[in-house]
């Protein structure tokens, strides 16, 4: 019993977890195509080769290329911009009783609402250059700041009687108590914010049609009712969320390094 | 004398802990704080080391530059063994020499707290304690974890330190004031 248990437990080596994922990938792709093969009606759901050929055919376009790029530095711009102001929040509300109480409505008021509401109030007020990056932003900020403040709050107060017994001085508490207690709160609010950031952000760009967007683009092929288009476009969605992500993981890990373990003295 | 803590009253929100108090501590020895569970032999060293103030009384003498081997170890989890000791040490080899007058071996230098045991975790705390810049030492509950043949060579380390600097310890265990040669003060 103990061994089947210990086996089922015992993680996956890196081998098996590529395969894995292959299975499953090949899986998904052979449904896609059997649902297509029922249907039989490219404009309801284009097959995976039809797909493909599309996708292989818009990378060779610079369109293509420039709106992916845009929606990237604007999903970037949100990502940055939600992740510093979200620290800042959380270093203010946890110093002062005060800002918790002034801010908790407001940030609670945005989690709860909509995006859709967001957007479309959004769109009355800004530019639609704007927009996905202000989305991006909304998004990002209330994760930031929720997690940062959590981390700050659940920082071993024994830890920091420690310090100041030792006479750690204030620079070198942050740098070697504070922060390696916070990183793991800060970057799981990163990775989780990344992703929503640039779903919210496309979404956005789906509705306020900025020039040279990804989302204008797919707002487009639905309009002229190429399916195939849409498709290939969610999936250079996905991929770029995926490429991202795994970027973003990377430097956490880095990160996590550097701040929370061996870091020298 | 170090210093003098006179007529201290203290209490928590739900138990009053110390009632008029006295204590003076001098130059050099083990001062050791002996008595039962909750009678505020801790309390006594938070006040020492400046981590609660007195509601009332007062304590004279210069208490800035201690350090503390608290009931618990206190290390932290994302450094080494190493970087633990050597990051509030007067310098690296002090905090190698002191690592390994814990007993420790260099090849331990590089792990971290949650790959050691107790024991090893306990002479790690120790060790950063007495590698530090200090005038005085506060010990709680120190040998806690430590096997008697560690506990006999980290004394010998402990009385060398109050041949010169005064060290305040709280504990339960009456073999610990004989092995230190402490001077005994009862709550």
């Amino acid at each position: 019993m103990m061994t089947s248990i210990s086996y089922r437990n015992a993680p996956l080596s890196p081998q098996k977890r590529l395969l894995f994922g292959a299975v499953a990938v090949v899986l998904w792709v052979a449904v896609w195509w059997f649902v297509a093969w029922r249907v039989d009606q490219e404009l309801l759901v284009p097959t995976p080769l039809l797909v493909g050929k599309t996708l292989w055919h818009l990378g060779q376009t610079s369109a293509f290329w420039l709106a992916t790029v845009a929606s990237l530095l604007r999903v970037a711009a949100g990502f940055a911009g939600g992740v510093v102001s979200g620290v800042i929040l959380a270093l203010l509300t946890y110093r002062f009783p005060l800002a918790s109480h002034l801010f908790a409505p407001l940030l609670k008021t945005v989690r709860a609402t909509p995006v859709a509401s967001f957007i479309i109030l959004a769109f009355v007020w800004l530019k639609t250059d704007i927009l996905p990056a202000f989305i991006a932003f909304l998004m990002v900020l209330p994760i930031v700041w929720g997690n940062v403040d959590k981390g700050l709050r659940q920082t071993d107060r024994r830890l920091l009687e420690t310090a100041y017994v030792f006479r750690l001085g204030q620079r070198r508490t942050v740098l070697h108590v504070w922060i390696p207690s916070v990183m793991p709160h800060f970057l799981t609010a990163c990775t989780t914010a990344l992703g929503l950031a640039w779903k919210s952000a496309v979404a956005a760009e789906v509705i306020c049609r900025p020039q040279d967007s990804i989302g204008r683009l797919l707002q487009t092929a639905k309009n002229h009712l190429e399916t195939a288009e849409v498709f290939a476009y969610t999936i250079a969605v996905i991929v770029l969320s995926v490429v991202l992500e795994h970027l973003f993981l990377a430097l956490a890990k880095r990160l996590g390094r550097r701040f929370n373990a061996g870091e020298g003295v | 004398m170090a210093f003098t803590l006179e007529h201290i009253g203290f209490s928590y929100p739900d138990k009053p802990v110390l009632q008029d108090f006295s204590l003076t501590v001098p130059d050099s020895g083990v001062t050791c704080l002996f008595g039962p569970s909750g009678c505020g032999k801790t309390t006594v060293l938070r006040l020492l080391l400046g981590l609660e103030k007195p509601q009332s009384g007062r304590i004279h003498g210069d208490r800035l530059l201690g350090v503390a081997v608290f009931q618990e170890n206190r290390l932290l989890p994302w450094k080494t063994v190493l970087e633990n000791t050597a990051l509030t040490a007067v310098s690296p080899d002090r905090a190698k020499e002191a690592l390994l007058n814990m007993g420790l071996s260099e090849t331990e230098f590089s792990q971290f707290p949650h790959e050691l045991s107790g024991g090893m975790r306990r002479r790690v705390a120790i060790a950063r304690a007495l590698a530090a810049e200090s005038r005085w030492l506060a010990l709680d509950e120190p040998f806690n974890g430590i096997d008697a043949q560690n506990r006999d060579e980290i004394a010998t380390h402990i009385r060398a330190y109050a041949a010169t600097r005064p060290v305040v310890m709280v504990t339960h265990h009456p073999e610990e004031i004989e092995l230190l040669n402490a001077n005994v003060i009862s709550l």
